[in-house]
C-alpha cells in the first residue's frame, strides 16, 4: 500500500506541500485547492491527508472511486457526478472540495509534495 | 429482440435552464402521434412543476366522465424544477399521476428510480400518455439523440423483475453504460386486477441488478397495461452535477454537503436508515400499539417480534449507498439479495428483492397475520414483479381474510384457499391467481371497495359490516397505520385528496404521542400546513424522507420541531439557487396551497371530493367488535369516564362501544368542520370561489366546476 505520512513534529508550516499539490493539478498555488492540508492553528501543527483507507469508495454511487493495485484510492471524473457523499464519509476530513471545482479531490499519493518539503514532514511509504 | 418502429418524433437537445425545459412531451398511442408542447408561464407561474404540471395536463387531456378506461385517460409522468440535482439529498423522484381504477379521480404517486431526472434531462418536464395503443408497445427516449420513439414488444416479459433488466441491457449502448438507462413497467396481475403499480428501475452498479422502485398506489399500473404499454425506456448519459443549469450552484451543494454531514453523524442514532430503511418502524408502531394487526383490529401483538427489524436487517444486504437517486446519503432502499421464492413461477431462482419497506412489511406482514420475514420478502418480491400495490394488497388481504374468519367467506367461496389468518401460502396463491387472471384473486384484486360489494350481493353479507371493517375511503385502501386513537391521524387519512395514504399528513406521534395538537383548531392548522408542506415535494421532484427521517442535532430546541424548520430553509434556499426566483417558508406554502385545492376540484369534477367522500370506515376510528373493545377494556372505559362523562359500570359492552362510537363520530365531524374552514371550503368541502380568489387559483375552468357544487 502507498500512503503520504506525516510527521508534523518536523513540519515548519511553510505550506510548500499545499502549493505543490495544487499547482499540480489545478495550475494555482492555492491552499483551497490542495490535496494536504496544513493547520498551523495547533501545535504541533496539524497535517491532513488521505490515508487510503477506502471508506469513500463504500459510498460513492457511481462506483467513481476505486481502490488501485498499490492501495491508493483513485477517483473517476468521468464517473463522478459529485454529490460530495464522499466528502461527508472521510472520517479524516482528506476528501477535499472546492467552491467551483465539481468533483471532489484527494491525495493520490503522487508525492510531488515530498519533493517541496524542505524539513522531511511527509514522506511516501510503500508498505 | 426483433422490433418494429411505429413512431418517430426527433427534437432538438437543448439545455435545462434553471431547472425547466418549457416543454413537455404528449404521446397518443391510439393515433401514433407524438409532439412537444410548450410550458406556457401560467403552468409555472400556478403549478410550479412536478403534480402540479401532470395534473394541468389532464385536467385538459380528459373529460367530466372520463373513466380509467376510456381511451383518454391520461398517465402523466413529471419532474419539477429541482428533481435531479445530484447534490441534495433525495432529489430524483417523478410524480404519476392518472384517473385512478379504484377511486376514479385523480391518484398521484411519488416514485423513485432514475427515470424521473434521465426523462428530464432528456428534454421534458413532464410526459403525458394518452390514448391506448393497438399491440402491445414501448415507448423509448433516447436523450442522448432527441429521439421519442414508439416501438413494437411482441415479446413474452411482461414482470417487471425480468423485463426491467432485458430492457436495460437492449438499449444500453454496451454493459458499461447500464446505468444510464431507466425503464417504467408493471407486470402480469396488471392485466386482470385494479391494486396494481409502476416499476421505477434503477442501474444497482454494485449488484449489476435493476433495482425497482414503486409508484405504488391507486391502480396506476392497470392503466398503463390497459394502454397496452409494456414499458416505457429512458436513455441519458450526461448527467453532471450542474445539469440543471442552477443559477447558483454552490448553495446547493453545500446545503447537500451540510445534510450528508448531518446524516452521516445522525442517521445511526436517529432512524437507521442506512442499516434496515423504514422497516426501522416496526417495532416503534408495534410499542406505541399503531401496527396493524389483522386488518387494523389492533396495535399490537407479541408475535410481532418476528417482524422486528432486526429480522430483516440479518436478510439485507449491509454497507451498500442504497440510494434510488444519486447523491442521496440517506439511502433507505434496501436490498435483499439472492433470494430463492419458495412459490410460484419464479421459485427455486435467486432474486434480488427490493425492501420490504415498513408498509410492506406491515401490510404483507402483521395485518394480515404473517409474522415471518421472509414470508414478507417473498410476498414483496411477487407484488413488485406482477406489479402489485404492496399496501393495496396488503389491507385487500387482511379485509378478505376477516371476512374469511366471519363465515362471509368459506372454502367453497374462495376456490378452495384458506383465508386464515397467516396463511402465507394463501396470500402469495392469491398473488399468483392475480398474475395468472383466475381464481379467488381476481375477487381480491378488484381492492376493497368492490369486495365489499360483491359479498353483500352474492353472500348476502351485511354491508354495515363490511362497511365497518373495509379498511378503504373513495376506493383507496388505508395504508398501515392505526389511527383509532389519534383523531388528528383520521382526518390525515380520510381527507387525503387521493385517498387514505399517509403522505398528507402524519400527525399521530403530535397529537396522540405527544398531544401537541390538542384543540381543534390546533388539529385543523396541522391538518392545513402539513399535507400543504408536504405537497411541495411532488411539485418539485423531491422525496419526503431527508425532510425528517434525519434531523439537525440541535432541533429539538426549535420552535416548531415537528416542521423540523432548517431543512424547511434548506429547501427554500436550493429553489432560489436553481430557478433564480424568490420564494420563501410562506411563499412555499402557497405554490402548494394552489396546487392542492386544483386537485381538489379536479376530484370533484370526477365526481368525488365532497364531505359524502371523506367518511372513514369505522375501524379506522374505533372499535368495531366486541374483540377489539376487550383487548383494550381499560383504555376505552377511562375514556368513557373522563371524556363523556359516562359510568361505564354496569353497563353492557354493547351499550358501551355504541356511546363510545356516538362519541367518536361526532368528534370526528367536528374535526372536518373545523378543518374545512382553515382550508377555506364550505361546509361540504367545496373550496370557496373566494378563497381561490385569493390564492390565486381562479382560473376559470376551475371556477366553472366548483360553481356545479355550491
Ligand atoms: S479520502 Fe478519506 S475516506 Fe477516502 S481513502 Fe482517504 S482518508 Fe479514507
Ligand atoms: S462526489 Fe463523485 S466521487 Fe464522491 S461520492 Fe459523489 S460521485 Fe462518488
Ligand atoms: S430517502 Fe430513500 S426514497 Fe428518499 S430519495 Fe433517498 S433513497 Fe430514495
Amino acid at each position: 500500500m502507498k500512503v503520504l505520512r506525516t510527521y508534523p513534529d518536523k513540519c515548519i508550516t511553510c505550506h510548500n506541500c499545499e502549493a505543490a499539490c495544487s499547482k499540480l493539478y489545478f495550475k494555482e498555488d492555492n491552499p483551497e485547492k490542495s490535496c494536504i492540508v496544513i493547520n498551523e492553528e495547533l501545535y504541533p501543527p496539524e497535517m491532513t491527508v488521505c490515508n487510503q483507507c477506502g471508506i469513500c469508495a463504500g459510498v460513492c454511487p457511481t462506483l467513481a472511486l476505486t481502490i488501485n493495485a498499490q492501495g491508493v484510492v483513485i477517483l473517476n471524473k468521468s464517473l463522478c457526478i459529485g454529490c460530495l457523499m464522499c466528502v461527508a464519509a472521510c472520517p479524516n476530513n482528506s476528501m477535499r472540495y472546492a467552491k467551483g471545482v465539481y468533483n471532489p479531490f484527494k491525495c493520490i499519493a503522487c508525492g510531488i509534495c515530498t519533493k517541496s518539503c524542505p524539513a522531511e514532514a511527509i514522506e511516501i511509504e510503500t508498505a | 429482440m426483433n422490433r418494429k418502429l411505429i413512431a418517430e418524433f426527433k427534437y432538438d437537445l437543448a439545455p435545462v435552464i434553471r431547472g425547466y425545459n418549457n416543454r413537455s412531451l404528449y404521446i397518443n398511442l391510439s393515433t401514433n402521434e407524438i409532439k412537444q408542447k410548450p410550458v406556457t408561464d401560467l403552468m409555472i407561474d400556478k403549478f410550479v412543476g412536478g403534480k402540479g404540471f401532470d395534473l394541468y395536463l389532464m385536467w385538459h387531456g380528459v373529460k367530466d366522465d372520463t373513466k380509467w378506461d376510456s381511451p383518454e385517460n391520461e398517465i402523466c409522468i413529471s419532474f419539477g424544477p429541482l428533481c435531479g440535482n445530484t447534490s441534495y439529498p433525495g432529489s430524483g423522484k417523478s410524480i404519476v399521476t392518472t384517473i385512478s381504477p379504484l377511486t376514479g379521480i385523480p391518484v398521484d404517486c411519488n416514485v423513485g428510480g432514475h427515470f424521473g431526472p434521465y426523462a428530464k434531462f432528456s428534454g421534458w418536464d413532464a410526459i403525458e400518455l394518452q390514448g391506448i395503443a393497438n399491440e402491445e408497445i414501448i415507448v423509448y427516449i433516447d436523450g442522448d439523440r432527441g429521439i421519442v420513439q414508439i416501438l413494437s414488444a411482441p415479446d413474452e416479459e411482461i414482470n417487471s423483475h425480468i423485463l426491467a433488466e432485458e430492457l436495460v441491457k437492449e438499449f444500453a449502448d454496451d454493459e458499461n453504460k447500464y446505468q444510464f438507462v431507466s425503464v417504467v413497467s408493471s407486470g402480469k396481475a396488471a392485466d386482470n386486477v385494479l391494486i396494481t403499480c409502476l416499476n421505477f428501475s434503477f442501474w444497482d452498479k454494485r449488484r449489476k441488478v435493476a433495482r425497482l422502485k414503486q409508484a405504488g398506489r391507486g391502480g396506476t399500473g392497470s392503466v398503463f397495461r390497459h394502454k397496452k404499454i409494456k414499458a416505457m425506456v429512458v436513455k441519458y448519459s450526461g448527467l453532471k452535477v450542474d445539469s440543471n443549469n442552477p443559477v447558483d450552484v454552490e448553495t446547493i451543494r453545500m446545503r447537500g454537503l451540510k445534510l450528508h454531514r448531518e446524516i452521516e453523524a445522525g442517521d445511526d442514532t436517529q432512524n437507521r436508515m442506512h442499516q434496515v430503511g423504514t422497516a426501522h418502524l416496526m417495532e416503534i408502531m408495534n410499542d406505541y400499539d399503531l401496527l396493524p394487526i389483522r386488518n387494523f383490529k389492533y396495535g399490537q401483538a407479541p408475535e410481532a417480534e418476528g417482524l422486528h427489524s432486526r429480522e430483516f436487517k440479518q436478510l439485507f444486504t449491509q454497507g451498500m449507498p442504497d440510494g434510488c437517486w444519486f447523491g442521496c446519503s440517506l439511502s433507505c432502499c434496501k436490498g435483499v439479495d439472492n433470494f430463492e421464492p419458495r412459490t410460484g413461477p419464479y421459485k427455486g431462482q435467486k432474486v434480488c428483492v427490493d425492501g420490504p419497506e415498513y408498509e410492506t412489511a406491515a401490510g404483507c406482514g402483521s395485518n394480515i397475520g404473517v409474522f415471518n420475514a421472509r414470508d414478507v420478502v417473498e410476498i414483496n418480491f411477487y407484488c413488485d414483479t406482477y406489479g402489485v400495490d404492496t399496501i393495496s394488497f396488503g389491507t385487500s388481504t387482511a379485509f378478505a381474510m376477516e371476512c374469511y374468519e366471519n363465515g362471509i367467506l368459506n372454502k367453497e367461496r374462495t376456490g378452495g384457499l384458506e383465508l386464515t389468518w397467516g396463511n402465507a401460502d394463501a396470500a402469495l396463491e392469491l398473488l399468483h391467481q392475480m398474475a395468472r387472471g383466475e381464481g379467488f384473486g381476481l375477487i381480491v384484486g378488484q381492492g376493497v371497495r368492490k369486495m365489499k360489494q360483491i359479498f353483500a350481493e352474492k353472500y348476502g353479507a351485511d354491508p354495515n359490516f363490511l362497511q365497518d371493517i373495509g379498511m378503504e375511503a373513495k376506493g383507496l385502501e388505508y395504508s398501515q397505520y392505526l389511527s383509532k386513537e389519534s383523531l388528528a391521524q383520521q382526518g390525515g387519512y380520510t381527507l387525503a385528496l387521493k385517498g387514505p395514504q399517509h403522505d398528507e399528513a402524519w400527525l399521530i406521534f403530535m397529537d396522540m404521542v405527544n398531544n401537541q395538537i390538542p384543540t381543534f383548531k390546533d388539529k385543523a392548522e396541522a391538518l392545513h400546513y402539513f399535507p400543504m408542506f408536504r405537497t411541495w415535494f411532488g411539485l418539485q421532484g423531491l422525496c419526503k424522507l431527508p425532510w425528517n427521517d434525519i434531523e439537525p442535532a440541535d432541533n429539538a430546541e426549535t420552535d416548531e420541531p415537528a416542521k423540523v424548520p432548517e431543512h424547511v430553509q434548506n429547501y427554500v434556499d436550493i429553489y432560489k439557487a436553481i430557478t433564480g426566483k424568490p420564494l420563501d417558508k410562506k411563499t412555499l406554502i402557497e405554490q402548494s396551497e394552489r396546487v392542492y385545492n386544483f386537485q381538489k376540484v379536479f376530484c370533484l369534477r370526477m365526481g368525488k371530493g365532497r364531505r359524502i367522500d371523506d367518511v372513514p370506515p369505522y375501524r379506522a376510528v374505533g372499535p368495531v367488535t366486541e374483540e377489539e373493545y376487550l383487548s383494550r377494556q381499560e383504555r376505552y372505559d377511562k375514556q368513557l369516564k373522563e371524556k363523556i362523562g359516562i359510568n361505564p359500570e354496569g353497563k353492557s359492552t354493547q351499550e358501551k362501544m355504541e356511546i363510545l362510537r356516538n362519541y367518536r363520530e361526532d368528534q370526528y365531524q367536528q374535526l372536518i368542520d373545523a378543518v374545512y374552514d382553515r382550508k377555506g371550503w364550505t361546509k361540504e368541502g367545496v373550496p370557496k370561489i373566494e378563497h381561490l380568489q385569493k390564492i390565486g387559483m381562479d382560473l376559470p375552468e376551475v371556477i366553472e366546476v366548483v360553481k356545479r357544487f355550491i
